[in-house]
């Protein structure tokens, strides 16, 4: 059995180029895709600690998570078409208009 | 080497390689691709983890059915491919140290916390990874909160459609 340990760290390099596609993508559906990434990650981390401590909740609590994220996902991807109707392109760089 | 942690490391390097993919490719729907194989991968660790329940969920709703979502509104639009050179403006590369630094940080705090780290997998985490065992926590402890999560997926759902829909003039 791999130590807990790898899985935290398995589980951060995940998050982490997660968080690089967040910053550095202009496309917004990548953009989106990037957070459900993240999101995993997070999963990752509360499962290798539900099982490595005994406690179910962190099960519980990952279930919640896939919930919320598709309701996110539904949310998020009549934004973006939202946004493609009105502006006609994706890109997060052209869409400025709340920017000081 | 038992077999679950050579199973463990193969499907990290998948996952990861895969991430890296989803995050690199010029093509929206390319990345999409590698996200569903990075989504069947976790869910491969999971198992090893011996978290039944929750690899076969990952596969159902985040590699079916939210990518089948993406990928849908990525044929919907249409886009053309984006130039991601790192070197295309000072902020890509900012964001990128800053993902490094945040890396650095987080694996620094769990290597030097190691010693804290309870050192094997709980003897009953066969038996917390089930369906049954899941499900019967839900239904109990839990039903209040899992009641809630249908008022947030209705509700998600008449949102997505009242913001997709066209306005009439």
């Amino acid at each position: 059995m791999a130590p807990l340990s790898h899985y935290l760290a398995v589980s951060a390099i995940l998050f982490v180029i997660g968080t690089a596609g967040v910053l550095f993508r202009r496309n917004a559906i990548i953009v989106f895709m990037c957070v459900e990434l993240m999101l995993n990650a997070v999963n990752l981390t509360l499962i290798a600690f539900s099982q490595f401590l005994g406690d179910q909740t962190g099960q519980i609590l990952v279930f919640f998570v896939m919930t919320v994220a598709a309701a996110e996902a539904a949310v998020g991807l009549a934004i973006v078409i939202a946004l493609f109707r009105n502006r006609q392109t994706v890109d997060i760089a052209k869409v400025n208009i709340l920017k000081w | 080497m038992p077999l679950s942690e050579i199973a463990f490391y193969v499907l990290s390097a998948g996952a990861i390689i895969f991430a890296l993919l989803t995050i690199t490719r010029k093509s929206a729907v390319v990345s999409a691709l590698m996200l569903v194989m990075t989504f069947c991968f976790l869910a491969g660790i999971y198992l090893t983890l011996s978290a039944q329940f929750l690899a076969v969920v990952q596969v159902a709703v985040y590699a079916g059915a939210i990518m089948v979502l993406v990928l849908f509104v990525i044929m919907l639009l249409n886009l053309e491919s984006e130039d991601i050179r790192i070197t295309s403006s000072w902020k890509s590369l900012v964001g990128v140290l800053v993902a490094l630094g945040v890396l650095a940080q987080i694996l620094a705090m769990i290597f030097m916390s190691e010693d804290k780290l309870p050192k094997t997998i709980s003897a009953s985490a066969a038996v917390l990874g089930t369906t049954e065992s899941v499900g019967t926590t839900l239904y109990t402890a839990y039903s209040f909160p899992f009641e809630m999560a249908s008022i947030i997926l209705i509700s998600a759902a008449v949102g997505a459609i009242i913001l997709a829909k066209k306005r009439l003039a």
